[in-house]
């Protein structure tokens, strides 16, 4: 397990904003993905933990190591933190072949055992192959696993992946993912990724970490924080767009009932435990979880509201519809072929899917 | 008249010896610029760069002044070798040495330099010492700009002639290198021995700048 509290304070410079990094968290056992945006501190965290940054406060375990405390002025090397890293070019040494890449990694353990280890990765990660030749002669999944394999080599006691799927086509993504998942059955090491990509985050990690300009904002289940973001903008660092300024204009515990109004729609929710009547609040509602028909006249049922569609985008999976006042709806290719003639339409906000944060 | 090669062969020897000095010192010295913050970096970086941009006999005279016989560095020399440094033809590779380091320094710490940090960072997360980083890592992945600067290195090595007169002299069949033989023989109207020394010497030359593009070209294409 990997706890720690790091700070890092970075002047602003002629050219840089200044920035400060501030974080606390802990990864057990599996896969823990770190979500962010660019620039959001990401790979300072792995840095901080690899001993390639030195944090001005905070303090590092590992498993019951201490890898760095500021207080008592332990800082190990690099060389000594026993972190797995791999690195987001794979930093595959390109004057050895990918055999010497793991015999360099295998240095550490005794000489008999180094050889028998090197041949069990390198079938075990499917390189026997092509061992003897060099990183640029071999394919990019190749590469991957080897920089993978080299990271494990050592049976480090933390496993960190900087964006491993960064630039790769959607073949050797889901090479990939099903590699690390293979790694989570295999290895008993945890896993700490580095990622921007939400997808991501939903295939492989049994726990999120969010993190937003130097702070982590949210952490739990992947599901669990998209069900319930802890505010507006972790809401928009999900990809979700439906956020409306609302106000609440009825509560009843009771009847377990409450009533939203935004723009000029007004909405029936379940009840909101912890507001007041009048509060100003952000709703947030999924593109997915909304549902749209036709408008035909009559008086529309309670919480569908009619808009006016103003643009399509198709996407491979499905359609994205986006309506007046920034409502936009995803459905399925199917339901859009049976929706498409629609001249008028309403869109449904189900009770359930209301969250205000 | 027969040719006298003597002069050829001690230039080759020299400045053989003086580029391997300057390798072995050169790279310590790159290290050192590009990796490590001292106090006194700048003047150490300006004191390697000076044999580059002095006259050579300015580099002479200062070296005649720190290795004469009268120095400290000259006592201790004749002390543990038995005879005076000056006029010898190791006096000649210590004035090669001095005009060829700047090159390999400056060459070298651009190589060092321009290696991808994260290859470092890997060998140490792999558990790497310093050491090891640099001998397994940093230096073979900057190799090929180091040798093609080293055989630059040895072409003014064997190309010294201020300096090399200053401090070592022309003493026939001892320090005569083949560029003093080459003023030498033109003095005193030898113009055959002159002829096939400038030749001898272009053709070298020719051929280390040929090699030089090379190995620099090799590195680019990976």
């Amino acid at each position: 397990m990997i706890e720690a509290r790091v700070t890092r304070r970075f002047a602003p410079g002629p050219d840089s904003a200044g920035f400060s990094l501030d974080v606390e968290f802990q990864a057990q056992a599996g896969i823990t993905a770190l979500f962010g945006p660019s620039g959001a501190g990401k790979t300072l965290v792995l840095d901080s933990i690899a001993g390639f940054m030195r944090p001005d406060s905070g303090r590092i375990f590992l498993d019951d190591q201490i890898l760095f405390d500021a207080e008592s002025g332990v800082n190990l090397r690099p060389q000594d933190r026993n972190c797995g890293y791999v690195f987001q070019n794979y930093a595959l040494f390109p004057h050895m072949t990918l055999r010497q890449n793991l015999v360099f990694a295998a240095e550490r353990q005794p000489r008999l055992e180094r050889h028998r280890r090197v041949t069990e990765m390198l079938a075990r990660f499917h390189l026997a192959d092509v061992s003897g030749r060099r990183p640029h002669e071999v394919s990019g999944g190749q590469k991957q696993r080897c920089s993978i394999a080299r990271a494990l080599i050592g049976s480090p006691k933390l496993l960190l992946l900087d964006e491993p799927a960064r630039g790769l086509d959607a073949p050797l993504r889901a090479e990939l993912y099903s590699l690390l998942r293979e790694i989570r059955r295999d290895f008993s090491t945890p896993v700490l990724l580095v990622t921007h990509d939400l997808d991501e985050c939903f295939e492989l990690a049994e726990e999120m970490l969010i993190i937003s300009d130097g702070r982590i904002v949210q952490s739990g289940p992947p599901k669990a924080i998209l069900e319930q973001p802890a505010n507006v903008d972790v809401a928009r660092l999900l990809g979700n767009s439906n956020l409306f300024e609302a106000e609440i204009t009825a509560l009843d515990p009771g009847r377990n009932t409450s009533r939203l109004r935004f723009g000029n729609h007004e909405l029936t929710g379940t009840y909101f435990p912890g507001r007041l009547l009048g509060d100003r609040v952000w709703l947030s509602v999924r593109p997915e979880e909304l549902r749209i028909s036709a408008r035909n006249g009559a008086k529309p049922e309670p919480n569908h509201v009619p808009v006016k569609l103003l643009r399509i985008s198709e996407k491979p999976q499905s359609v994205r519809l986006e309506f007046a006042d920034d409502i936009s709806v995803e459905i399925s290719r199917q339901e859009y072929e049976r929706q498409k003639d629609n001249k008028e339409w309403l869109i449904e906000f189900p009770a359930h899917t209301l969250r205000v944060l | 008249m027969p040719v006298n090669w003597f002069p050829l062969w001690l230039s080759l020897r020299v400045a053989t010896l003086a580029t391997l000095i300057s390798l072995a010192l050169g790279i310590w010295l790159a290290y050192l610029l590009a990796n490590r913050q001292f106090r006194g970096k700048e003047m150490l970086d300006a004191i390697v760069t000076l044999p580059l941009v002095l006259p050579p006999t300015v580099l002479g005279y200062y070296l005649l002044v720190m290795l004469g016989r009268s120095s400290p560095i000259g006592h201790f020399y004749e002390w543990a070798f038995g005879g005076p440094l000056v006029f010898t033809w190791q006096a000649a590779v210590v004035a090669s040495t001095l005009h060829a380091i700047p090159l390999l320094v400056k060459s070298a710490r651009a190589a060092l330099e321009t290696v991808d940090r994260s290859y470092e960072k890997a060998a140490r997360n792999l558990g790497a010492s310093e050491w090891r980083v640099f001998w397994r890592v940093t230096l073979p992945l900057s190799r090929r700009s180091i040798v093609a600067a080293s055989v630059l290195a040895f072409a003014r090595a064997l190309g010294d002639f201020g300096a090399t007169l200053m401090i070592a002299g022309d003493i026939p069949g001892r320090t005569q290198t083949a560029s003093i033989a080459i003023y030498d023989a033109v003095e005193s109207g030898n113009t055959l021995l002159a002829r096939i020394l400038v030749m001898v010497l272009s053709i070298v030359a020719i051929a280390i700048v040929y090699a030089a593009n090379r190995l620099e070209q090799r590195q680019v294409t990976g």
